[in-house]
């Protein structure tokens, strides 16, 4: 067959730390000041108990649907450590870990899902986007921030994460063309958690890996361990140093696993096995962050029980404080579709306040 | 000073002068760099301000409009160009879903000035796809702004506010006339205010709105008009946010109303008017308001076009029988 002269590559995972935290690959285990893996750890341990709080105020009524992170910690703090404050962060929806890590406050990430746009605004200066619900949109978005990049000579590289799933979209495909085209200073990782809500990874792709494809746009693309923290930062900031020299974008595929649900409203078990489950919480991010640390003698029992104990307390104080920030006035609603109010869009509003007023709305 | 140009040249000068006055605008698109487009609309542009400034892109609609996107974002002045509106959709996911919502949804972090031009229209007697007039699917997305130019003194102008506006807009332009006639523009820059209509002819019998190529049709049907019928002429030049107050203005004193549009009929741009007439000036209606537009049918190719078209004598048609309506 001539076609048995095509057939598809195999690619190696790459990893530096093994599920209990054993340094497996000493040659490319990254020289990390000791500050920074705390601050990656601690990011990590406030994401998890964070997200883990959210959802029993999800199920206790007082928060909305969200997306829930657990597992995927390190897939996400591995590359925002490697990154620079400049360097811009384009979200899907379930990154709580990379925003809280660039310095997004919790409080915003809560009262967005607690269903309020002023969430959403991260202040002057963050380079950072908010949550992206359309699947693969933020690709392109990404792209764009990217090519004013080059174009300005800023020095900025840009951050993308995008699912498993959303790889089958035309929105990551023509993100990606496009950043490839124009050399752009691109890193985008994929975060195969192994499920698009229910759908399993090999129902998105014949393919072989996700990795894979950046082949056919001309750039590197990598398989990593996405729940070992150190390999997510060693290839990123490989892939960063690319970016910034111009030698343009690079994809990056982190397996990983959503230990919860999709978002709050979905239900887990009916697609997936818990022996599944289980056999993912031994590769936890966290056990394998903890172990490294305290074999560095960086961290050990008391630092951890002190540090949760604190926490706790944030996080709790933390919604509660949501909870108790007024809602969007009418106003708010109106005033933001345009930069400038036009005419008949305050006639709107004044009517709507006019019933508002007479009882018609609460 | 003025200059006597096309509509199409009068886009292709206001984008030199926005250009040369700010270097945070970019223009981009399907051969929209090294050729000019394939209208030249962009010619020149990207001898004059280089292969960054203005460049060719892979055909690729949602990546063209999405980096429009991430480029307003990161301080850039985006003017991205669609070759053909019909060929929009697989950019519409961006434009309905991001430039319009990303300055609410971050609650005013990130502006979106972005322009996006798009030739759009029939009567060219081009291939499917070519010939679209899908006005109502931007007007319908709150956040968005949209605007068409009938003449290159407007053409110029509006381009010059749109640029300069920090919100998206929509830039649709009527290829028909693209090169159809000249008009005296002045050389040195102007703006046109968005969301201000232009009485162009005053009347007293009935108030004719129309945009794009279809001014240029009404244009024709008034001057071949034989009858007595005083026509006020209103081309809203915006079309999102529309300025209903001087279409109102002009029913309130003529009590007839005709809205000729190129878009087909249902849900056009003609019922959003009509409902308002019927709002505001309800009683003051000597007549009942009347749409003259495509019927709601596929743009046929070139040989069956002409079943889909309104020209200047559907539009004396009904103008007459609107001026001699009796109850």
């Amino acid at each position: 067959m001539v076609l048995d002269n095509f057939k598809d590559w195999k690619m190696e995972t790459f990893s530096i730390l093994d599920k209990n935290g054993k340094v497996t690959n000493k040659e490319k285990e990254p020289k990390i000041d000791n500050d920074t893996l705390v601050k990656m750890y601690k990011t990590m341990v406030y994401t998890r108990m964070a997200d883990e709080q959210a959802l029993k105020y999800q199920r206790q009524g007082r928060m909305l649907t969200f997306a829930p992170v657990k597992g995927q910690e390190a897939a996400q703090v591995g590359p925002m450590a490697a990154s620079d404050k400049g360097d811009w962060l384009v979200p899907a929806f379930r990154e709580m870990a990379a925003m809280l890590y660039k310095g997004v406050p919790l409080q915003k990430l809560y009262l967005y899902w607690y269903g309020n746009e002023q969430g959403s605004h991260f202040g002057e200066g963050s380079h950072i986007l908010p949550v992206n619900v359309p699947i693969g949109s933020q690709v392109n978005h990404a792209a764009g921030i990217a090519y004013a990049s080059k174009l300005k000579e800023s020095g900025e590289a840009v951050i993308a994460f995008i699912g498993d799933g959303g790889t089958s979209h035309g929105e990551f495909h023509e993100g990606m063309n496009f950043a490839g085209v124009f050399d752009l200073p691109l890193v985008t990782i994929i975060q195969n958690n192994h499920y698009a809500i229910s759908t399993p990874r090999s129902k998105q792709t014949k393919a072989a890996s996700l990795a894979q494809k950046a082949h056919a746009y001309g750039i590197p693309g990598a398989l990593v361990d996405g729940n070992d923290p150190l390999a997510m930062y060693v290839v990123t900031k490989a892939a960063l140093e690319r970016a910034k020299e111009g030698e343009g974008p690079t994809l990056i595929e982190a397996l990983t696993y959503r230990l919860g649900p999709h978002t709050t409203s979905d239900d887990p078990t009916i697609y997936r096995s818990d022996e599944e489950v289980e056999e993912w919480k031994k590769k936890d991010p966290i056990i394998r962050m903890y172990k490294y640390l305290s074999n560095r003698n960086l961290w050990n029992k008391e630092k951890e029980e002190t540090l949760r104990k604190d926490y706790k307390k944030e996080i709790q104080d933390t919604f509660k404080a949501v909870e108790k920030l007024p809602a969007p006035t009418l106003d708010e609603v109106f005033d933001y579709t345009y930069t400038e109010m036009p005419e008949y869009l305050q006639r709107q509003k004044e009517a709507r306040k006019a019933q508002a007023k007479s009882g018609g709305d609460r | 000073m003025m200059a006597e140009m096309t509509l199409l040249k009068a886009i292709n000068t206001a984008l030199h002068e926005q250009m040369e006055k700010d270097d945070s605008v970019v223009v981009y698109g399907e051969d929209a760099g090294y050729e000019g487009g394939v209208f030249r609309v962009t010619a020149g542009l990207q001898k004059a301000f280089g292969e960054k400034r203005v460049f060719d892109t892979p055909i690729s609609e949602a990546a063209i409009l999405g980096s429009a996107v991430g480029m307003a974002v990161a301080g850039l002045r985006p003017v991205p160009e669609i070759q053909f509106s019909g060929f929009m959709f697989p950019g519409y996911n961006q434009i309905a879903v991001h430039l319009a919502r990303m300055h609410n949804r971050s609650r005013g972090l990130y502006k979106m000035p972005i322009t996006i031009r798009m030739p759009y229209g029939g009567g060219v007697r081009a291939l499917e796809h070519h010939s679209e007039s899908l006005e109502t699917l931007f007007a319908h997305i709150p956040g968005l702004k949209l605007v068409i130019p009938s003449t290159p003194y407007d053409a110029k102008g509006l381009m010059a506010a749109a640029i300069q506006s920090d919100d998206p807009v929509i830039y649709m332009e009527p290829k028909r006339i693209y090169r159809a006639f000249k008009q005296e523009v002045p050389e040195k820059e102007y703006t046109i205010p968005l969301g201000k209509a232009k009485v162009v002819q005053k009347g007293e019998d009935i108030t004719l709105v129309a945009w794009g190529a279809m001014m240029h049709e009404a244009r024709k049907a008034l001057k071949e008009l034989d009858e007595d019928i005083s026509v006020e002429l209103i081309d809203p030049r915006t079309i999102s946010p529309i300025d209903t107050d001087t279409i109102m203005e002009s029913v309130k004193k003529t009590g007839k109303l005709l809205v000729v549009h190129e878009a087909v009929k249902t849900l056009g741009i003609g019922a959003e008017i009509i409902s308002r007439a019927n709002e505001e000036a309800f009683f003051r209606l000597e007549a009942p308001p009347v749409r003259l537009t495509a019927p709601d049918i596929i743009v046929p190719l070139p040989q069956g076009e002409h079943h889909h078209m309104v020209d200047k004598e559907r539009i004396k048609q009904e103008i007459k029988k609107l001026a001699s309506f009796e109850e």
